[in-house]
């Protein structure tokens, strides 16, 4: 298993968002500890993709694409937060 | 630089492989010719998957080396892992001509911007210096007033991705500073002793805390936190420091 971060699930996240989804701000629902999806810890390769706090270490979100399928689990965030002037 | 789209639809494009470099014997340069390629910005990348004859697949993201001038191949660069299933592949296997899938680009946070004139510190360990390379390229090709400054940590001096091109843009740029950081063995006509990153190199190689710079830090998870940390404990604002993290060797 390799160490990653949030960046590794732009891809997966653009297939379900229209915009970047890396750059957006989460909250955890855990310690309430906020900042880029980028910076979510994540270790790959696996069939799914879980994203935890780098404050907590709780789960923040899990993506699992099925062959026709995505499955978006945010429970682990209070709140996603986009910026729309000019990304 | 052409304008670059940061999002749209995703669709898997079928590239091929139009030439190939060594950077290093465990590193290599991918040159990829990819139809309707959209642009990209430096510092995003690019998921690539393989197809096994029996329909199992693995997908991977890699750096775009390159800077996209408007036209023209991109530019990936891998390094071999040895427990790897993709990356061997890429370096040992595929051929000029070879088709690969990928979609991209993606990511819009670990990105550099043209339009942003603070001063840019790059902190890289090992392969971490791609999408860092990306940028330097971006600055240059758009002749960008920004100073760069790169802050390169590598095991060996034979470790060293692109070091004939850094010499010659270091040469013919003034606003572009590199400086190398040897873990295990320095080069024999230097007097620097191998060390890890630490305050007294991002101290006296990037820049004061008050000029505001943006920095990038990309690499293995233990580079990554050691970098960003004392950059936090230097005095550089924590929102202006962006990690990424790979999980390659260093």
């Amino acid at each position: 298993m390799n160490e990653l971060d949030g960046n590794a699930m732009a891809g997966d996240l653009l297939e379900v968002f229209a915009a970047d989804a890396t750059s957006a701000r989460f909250t955890c629902a855990g310690c309430g500890h906020a900042d880029a999806l980028a910076t979510l810890r994540m270790w790959g390769p696996a069939p799914g993709r879980v994203g935890r706090c780098p404050h907590c270490e709780d789960v923040v979100l899990r993506v699992v694409r099925a062959p026709d399928r995505i499955f978006l689990d945010l429970r682990g965030a209070v709140r996603l937060e986009f910026s729309v002037s000019g990304s | 630089m052409a304008r670059a789209a940061v999002s749209g639809r995703l669709t898997w494009r079928l590239a091929t492989v139009t030439g190939s470099r060594w950077e290093t014997p465990s590193v290599r340069t991918l040159v990829l010719d990819v139809p309707d390629w959209p642009g990209h910005l430096p510092g995003q990348h690019i998921d690539l998957r393989l197809t096994a004859p029996d329909g199992y697949r693995a997908q991977r993201s890699y750096s775009i080396a390159s800077a996209w001038a408007g036209t023209g191949p991109i530019e990936l660069t891998v390094q071999r892992l040895d427990d790897g299933e993709v990356s061997p592949y890429l370096t040992d296997t595929v051929e000029v001509g070879d088709q690969l899938e990928l979609r991209g680009p993606v990511g819009g946070w670990f990105v550099w911007r043209e339009t942003e004139p603070a001063p840019v510190l790059l902190v890289a360990g090992g392969s971490g210096v791609v999408p860092l390379m990306a940028m330097i390229r971006a600055r240059g090709a758009v002749r960008g007033r920004q100073p760069f400054r790169l802050i390169y940590s590598v095991r060996t001096p034979a470790d060293v991705c692109y070091a004939e091109e850094l010499r010659r843009r270091v040469r013919d740029d003034a606003g572009l500073d590199v400086h190398l950081l040897y873990t295990r063995k320095a080069p024999e006509d230097s007097p620097a002793t191998p060390k890890r990153i630490d305050v007294a190199t991002l101290n006296t190689h990037g820049w004061p805390p008050d000029f505001g710079a943006s920095c990038f830090v990309c690499g293995p998870t233990g580079f990554v936190e050691a970098a960003a940390d004392i950059l936090v404990a230097l005095g550089h604002e924590p929102r202006r420091i962006r990690t990424e993290r790979f999980g390659g060797t260093s």
